[in-house]
C-alpha cells in the first residue's frame, strides 16, 4: 500500500473583509480549507490579533495584566498610542466599559469623543465595542459609528436583542459589524440572516459564537467554531463564511486560575506565568478551531501567540 | 475498510443454528456489522472467515495501554476527526523529556516534579502521565543506570526509551520490560533489531521516520516483523508539521482505512519557552497527538495543559457535572448569603467565579440536576421546587446559616412562592438572570 496525502478540497470560502484604513488596513479571512491546513487549499491572510484596551482604568483587570498598562491605561488615547507604537500592534479594540451602567454610565457622546480623539492618535484599524449592555449599547455603538465615519472599523456586538439600531449605524458610517450569539450555530446562523436582511452586505460582517475561557466552556466554543467552519466550508453555507472573532482577552481574564494568587493557589504555581499561559493556550485552541481575528490583552501572550501562527501558516 | 452485514453474512455458516443467541445468521452478521457483539459468540465459524472478518473488524486505529497498573494510560482507538461528531477516547498522554546527562540529584529532582504533578479537576485527577529518558550521553552504562534510577522513583509512570541505540535500549528494556514502557524509536537504521527488542519483551515500539511515505513503508515492515503496537512519528516539530501531518494520519486511517498509519502519534514538542511549548502542545492535543512530549512541566503550565486535555476530550454530548455539595466560597459565616444553582460544571464555574469577583463571602448549593443547566433542569423537571426543599433539608445547611434565606437564580424566578411552601420557616429571594449581575446583587445586599 503506498501513501497518497487524503486531500480535501472545500465548495466553500471564508469571506474575506478588510478593516481600517490606507497602508496599515488589514484583512483576515478568504481561505477555502479548514484553519492552516494548507495542504488542502489556500489560506491568503493570517488571522490578526488586536489589543485590548478601555475608556476608563481597568481596575477589574488583575494585576498580571493590569499591571502592563499601568502608565497609559487611565487614558484610552496613551493606550492606543502604546499599543500601537511600543507593542506594534497590529490592531487595537477599544472596549467602551464605561458607558455601563454600573461601570459609571458614561454618555454615547463621551465615548463618542473617545472613539474620535483614538481614532485621531493610531493609524491602526480599530474596533470599536461596547459595555456589553444590550440597551446602553445600542445608544453608545450609534454615536461611535458615526464618531468613525469614513474609518472603516469594526463595530461589535450586535445581538439579537439590540441588532437593528447598530446595523443601520454600521450601514451609515460603512463600518464592519460583529454578530454575536450564544454557543449555539444555529442562533449564529439566524443572526447572520436577520443582519443580512435588513440590507447589509455579509461581506461585512464577522461572526462572535460568544468565546469561553480555558476551563470554562472553551470545549463548546470549539466545537461552535469548528462546526461553523465545516457548514461554510464543506456545506458552502453563504450565511456562515463570514470569518469568525475570539473576544478571548475578556474571558481569560476573570476567571479564577488567571487571579488566585500562589499564596492561595500554591499547587497552581506562579500566577503570572498562569494567566499568561492560560490567554495563549485559550487564544491558541481559538485559532485552530477558526478564529480569523482574536482580541488579547497581555503582551507577552500576544507575542506568544503571534508566534505560533507565524509557525502555523 | 468495515464490511458491511451483507458482506459479514456471505463468510458465516449460514447454519442459522442460533448457537450466538441471534434468531439467523443474518441477524448476527448485522450485529457484527454494527460492533454489538464479537465473532467468537460464533461457534462454527471458519478459520479463512475469522481471519478476514478479523481484519476487516479491526478498528481503524490501533488501541494498547502504555504502562501497567492505575496509572497505566490507552493510546489510540479514535473514531473521528472533529470533537463534535463523538467523543475524542483516549486523552493525549502528557511526557517530559528528561536527559541521561543530568546528575543523579537533577535526575531525582526532576521525577519529583513528575510525581507531584497529580490536580484535582471537576472530579478528575490529572497528571504527568510519562517520563522519556533520552539517550544523551551515548554511553549505554550510563543510560541504564538513569533507567534504573528514574524507574525506582517513579515505580507507576509510564516510562518511555527514547534510544535509537539498540544495544543501550536492549540493556534498558530488560530493567523496566515487565511495566510495558514505549521503546523510542525505530527508525529506518535500525528498524529489525528495534522491532527484534520489542518483539522479545512484548513491548509497544515508536517509529520514526521523516514524512508519512517514509513513515508507512516502516511500520509495514516492522508489523512483518511481528510488532504490532506502534506508535508513529512523522518527524513534526513545529505546530505547522504537527496539525498538517497528524491531520493526514487520522484522516489516513479513518477516511482512507490506510492500515500503516493506523497507530496512535507522538508529538514531541520540547520547546526552551515554556509558554510557547504550552501553546504548541495545545495545537497537539487538539489535533490528534497520542502522546506529547515536553521540555519542562512548570505547575502554571501544567495547570493549563491538563485544562485543555480535559476540555477537549469531554464528551460532546454528556454534560460535565460537579459534585452535589454546600460549597464555601471565602470565608462564609452563619451571616453569609446561600446561593442555589445546579451542577452543570458550566453554571458551577460561572457562578462560582462572580461570587468570588464580588469578594462576598458566600455560601453555594450545587445541587445534582444530572448536569443541566437551570432552566434546562428546570423545564426536565430536576430543578424543582419540591427538589430543591428536599436537598436543602437533606444537606444540613440550616445548621451552617443565621437567616433562612435561599437566593435562587432569576431565571426560575416562576419557583420563588413553591419553594418557601414547601420549605418552612425560609425565605426565598430571586436572584439574578445572569451570573455576571452577581458581583453587584451580592455587594448591594452586604453594603
Amino acid at each position: 500500500m503506498s501513501y497518497v496525502i487524503p486531500k480535501e478540497t472545500c465548495s466553500g470560502k471564508v469571506l474575506s473583509p478588510d478593516f481600517g484604513k490606507g497602508s496599515k488596513a488589514v484583512k483576515i479571512g478568504g481561505e477555502n480549507a479548514l484553519p492552516f491546513h494548507s495542504f488542502d487549499g489556500a489560506i491568503p491572510n493570517k488571522p490578526v490579533i488586536a489589543y485590548e484596551i478601555q475608556d476608563i482604568f481597568p481596575d477589574d483587570w488583575p494585576d498580571t495584566v493590569k499591571n502592563q498598562f499601568s502608565s497609559v491605561s487611565d487614558n484610552a488615547v496613551k493606550w492606543a498610542e502604546y499599543c500601537q507604537n511600543e507593542l506594534k500592534a497590529q490592531a487595537i479594540a477599544l472596549r467602551l466599559s464605561g458607558t455601563h451602567p454600573d461601570r459609571g454610565d458614561r454618555s454615547p457622546q463621551d465615548a463618542a469623543k473617545t472613539v474620535k480623539d483614538v481614532l485621531a492618535a493610531i493609524e491602526v484599524p480599530l474596533i470599536i465595542l461596547g459595555s456589553n449592555h444590550m440597551e446602553k449599547d445600542a445608544a453608545v455603538l450609534v454615536a461611535a459609528s458615526e464618531a468613525a465615519s469614513g474609518y472603516n472599523c469594526i463595530i461589535g456586538k450586535a445581538q439579537e436583542g439590540n441588532y437593528k439600531t447598530i446595523v443601520a449605524a454600521a450601514l451609515a458610517h460603512n463600518h464592519k459589524l460583529i454578530a454575536m450569539s450564544e454557543l449555539d450555530i444555529n442562533l449564529a446562523k439566524q443572526l447572520n440572516i436577520l443582519i443580512t436582511q435588513m440590507g447589509f452586505d455579509k461581506e461585512r460582517l464577522l461572526t462572535d459564537p460568544m468565546c469561553s475561557a480555558l476551563g470554562y466552556g472553551i470545549e463548546y466554543t470549539y466545537s461552535v467554531m469548528e462546526r461553523i467552519r465545516l457548514a461554510a466550508l464543506m456545506q458552502n453555507d453563504a450565511t456562515m463564511q463570514p470569518p469568525i472573532l475570539g473576544d478571548v482577552g475578556m474571558y481569560v481574564w476573570k476567571v479564577k486560575e488567571t487571579v488566585a494568587t500562589e499564596a492561595e493557589m500554591s499547587e497552581w504555581g506562579a500566577v503570572a506565568e498562569r494567566g499568561i499561559t492560560w490567554e495563549a493556550v485559550t487564544a491558541t485552541s481559538m485559532l485552530i478551531a477558526g478564529a480569523n481575528l482574536l482580541i488579547m490583552r497581555h503582551p507577552k501572550a500576544v507575542e506568544t501567540v503571534n508566534k505560533v501562527v507565524e509557525e502555523l501558516v | 475498510m468495515a464490511l458491511s452485514g451483507v458482506e459479514i453474512f456471505k463468510l458465516l455458516p449460514k447454519t442459522n443454528c442460533k448457537k450466538c443467541g441471534f434468531p439467523t445468521c443474518l441477524a448476527f452478521a448485522m450485529a457484527l456489522a454494527q460492533g454489538k457483539v464479537e465473532l467468537a459468540k460464533c461457534p462454527d465459524v471458519s478459520e479463512e472467515s475469522k481471519k478476514l472478518l478479523g481484519a476487516a473488524s479491526a478498528p481503524p486505529i490501533r488501541m494498547f495501554p502504555l504502562g501497567t497498573g492505575d496509572k497505566a494510560a490507552k493510546v489510540g482507538g479514535e473514531n473521528v476527526l472533529f470533537r463534535h461528531d463523538k467523543k475524542f477516547i483516549n486523552p493525549s498522554v502528557f511526557a517530559i523529556n528528561i536527559k541521561d546527562t543530568l546528575s543523579n540529584d537533577e535526575l531525582t529532582k526532576k521525577v519529583e516534579e513528575v510525581i507531584t504533578s497529580e490536580i484535582d479537576r471537576v472530579g478528575q485527577k490529572l497528571r504527568v502521565d510519562a517520563i522519556s529518558i533520552e539517550f544523551a550521553s551515548g554511553n549505554a552504562q550510563q543510560y541504564e543506570s538513569a533507567v534504573k534510577l528514574i524507574s525506582e522513583k517513579a515505580p507507576n509512570t509510564i516510562i518511555i526509551l527514547n534510544c535509537k541505540d539498540a544495544s543501550a535500549a536492549d540493556a534498558a528494556v530488560k530493567i523496566v520490560a515487565a511495566r510495558k514502557p514505549l521503546l523510542y524509536c525505530a527508525t529506518e537504521e535500525n528498524a529489525e533489531a528495534m522491532a527484534n527488542i520489542a518483539k522479545t519483551h512484548k513491548v509497544p515500539l515508536g517509529v520514526y521516520a521523516d514524512g508519512l511515505a517514509a513513515l508507512s513503508s516502516l511500520t509495514e515492515k516492522i508489523k512483518g516483523i511481528g510488532v504490532e503496537d506502534l506508535v508513529i512519528d512523522s518527524g513534526a516539530k513545529n505546530a505547522k508539521g504537527i496539525l498538517e501531518l497528524n491531520t493526514q494520519v487520522r484522516r489516513s486511517a479513518l477516511k482512507k482505512s490506510f492500515k500503516p498509519l493506523g497507530y496512535p502519534i507522538i508529538n514531541f514538542v520540547l520547546r526552551e519557552d515554556p509558554v510557547l511549548e504550552a501553546c504548541i502542545a495545545s495545537v497537539a492535543v487538539a489535533k490528534y497527538g497520542s502522546i506529547v512530549v515536553l521540555n519542562s512541566i512548570e505547575k502554571w503550565k501544567n495547570l493549563a495543559l491538563f485544562t485543555i486535555r480535559q476540555n477537549i476530550y469531554t464528551d460532546p454530548q454528556v454534560p460535565m457535572q460537579v459534585e452535589q455539595k454546600v460549597y464555601k466560597i471565602g470565608e462564609a459565616t452563619e451571616n453569609s448569603p446561600l446561593l442555589i444553582t445546579t451542577n452543570f460544571s458550566l453554571t458551577y464555574f460561572i457562578v462560582a467565579g462572580e461570587v468570588e469577583n464580588s469578594k462576598v463571602p458566600t455560601w453555594l448549593a450545587i445541587m445534582d440536576c444530572e448536569g443541566l443547566s437551570v432552566l434546562t433542569a428546570w423545564a426536565a423537571g430536576k430543578f424543582t421546587a419540591g427538589k430543591i426543599a428536599q436537598f436543602i433539608k437533606e444537606s444540613g445547611v440550616e445548621n451552617q446559616v443565621k437567616n433562612k434565606e435561599l437566593i435562587i437564580p432569576g431565571m426560575v424566578a416562576i419557583l420563588s412562592g413553591s419553594v418557601e411552601d414547601k420549605l418552612e420557616g425560609w425565605k426565598v429571594t430571586v436572584g439574578p438572570r445572569e451570573a455576571n449581575a452577581i458581583p453587584t446583587f451580592l455587594k448591594t445586599r452586604s453594603a
